[in-house]
């Protein structure tokens, strides 16, 4: 089995008994997408909630919207189905306590906000989610059974 | 040239931000040097241009535990600042400035987050006054805000604010300290995009 790591503004995909993980999720969304058929599981870790705001919009595991379509063409090359896709998302945090009035520091909730919508749009199903607060998130998907582990520092490991 | 993007940075204006770091570092620690009575070295400064995948591990990894202190930046030039320490780094800073011998490393104590504020609204304040005077525009910190996390979910404000112009990150990293225990700091000064291009013309490079 290996374990594959995705960075930050990156994306991968991967069949079982493979696992994928993401190191340090902040403000920024660890998006998981998940063929429970052929065990295809895919994992962005995106950083910005909309690639039609944003100039500069080559890389597209960036941002939200874009790296869910691109997850799905790639884990279709894997052998899965996108009818039979489900997903869970994790991250989405707010580091700092800045007045939650400023826009810039609710980035976190933008990005969870526009990954929910983007998986709405397609019709693929949000299973279960750990956004917000105000911590760092390590996850880890297992692709063999679908269960997504979360390590935060200095609490008990979370499994959704 | 228009805009600053990351991606098409050239030599000169690396040089340029070199400088400025340089500068606003410089000033960063001599007021710490004056804080806690006691003369620190600084080494030259380094420029750090990251892919944002490789951000996190110039801080030992995305899960190591670092402290970040950012600020608002306001006035003529604005957008944020990040005054970043790895624990240990952190730990040896407080006991520098509380005089303490150095000890094993365990948990910071409210005197000590208080202290490592403290220490961060002196080197912004520091960091940017060198940056107004040199630049002649009017720069100002607000309150800091601390975070003790995972590098990565540490870093990944400082990297939304880059992934909106590019893919890069630009840290300057500072080591500075006494004789027997060096600190390691890095600064991440973040301009909105307007920002960048009114600083880079007040001192003539645009």
């Amino acid at each position: 089995m290996a374990l594959i790591k995705v960075g930050m503004a990156d994306l991968n995909s991967c069949k079982a008994p493979n696992a994928l993980t993401t190191l340090g999720l902040g403000s920024c969304i660890g998006i998981v997408l998940y063929d429970p058929k052929t065990k295809v599981s895919g994992l962005a870790h995106i950083m910005l909630p909309d690639s039609t705001q944003i100039k500069n919009n080559k890389n597209v595991a960036k941002f939200a919207d874009t790296a869910v379509e691109k997850l799905i063409n790639d884990m279709e090359k894997l052998g899965a189905n996108k009818r039979r896709l489900v997903s869970k998302i994790a991250g989405g945090a707010q580091m700092f306590s800045f007045g939650s009035t400023n826009d810039l520091m609710r980035i976190g909730e933008r990005n969870a906000i526009a990954s929910r919508k983007k998986l709405k749009e397609l019709g693929i199903p949000l299973l279960a989610e750990d956004c917000g607060k105000n911590y760092g998130r390590t996850i880890e998907f297992n692709s063999e059974t679908g269960i997504l582990q979360i390590k935060t520092i200095g609490k008990d490991l979370k499994y959704i | 040239m228009s805009e600053l993007d990351f991606n098409n940075i050239d030599g000169m204006h690396l040089d340029v931000l070199r400088e400025l770091g340089n500068i606003g570092a410089g000033n960063a620690t001599t007021a710490l040097s004056q804080m806690i009575n006691k003369k620190i070295d600084m080494g030259v400064p380094k420029v750090n241009l990251l892919e944002f995948k490789e951000l996190a591990e110039i801080l030992g990894g995305a899960e190591n535990p670092i402290v970040g202190i950012l600020f608002g930046v306001e006035g003529e030039v604005t957008g944020m600042m990040m005054f970043i320490l790895e624990q240990k780094s952190a730990h040896n800073l407080v006991n520098m400035l509380m005089g303490r011998e150095i000890s094993t490393f365990e948990e910071f104590s409210d005197m000590d987050l208080s202290a490592l504020n403290e220490i961060g609204n002196i080197i912004a304040g520091a960091y940017l006054s060198s940056l107004s005077s040199l630049t002649n525009l009017k720069i100002i910190a607000s309150v800091p805000h601390m975070a003790i996390d995972m590098a990565g979910a540490i870093l990944s404000v400082p990297a939304i604010e880059f992934g909106k112009v590019g893919d890069k990150a630009l840290l300057i990293q500072t080591g500075f300290g006494g004789e027997l225990e060096r600190v390691f700091g890095f600064f991440i000064l973040i301009p909105d995009l307007a920002s960048y291009t009114t600083i880079l013309k007040s001192i003539g490079m645009m």
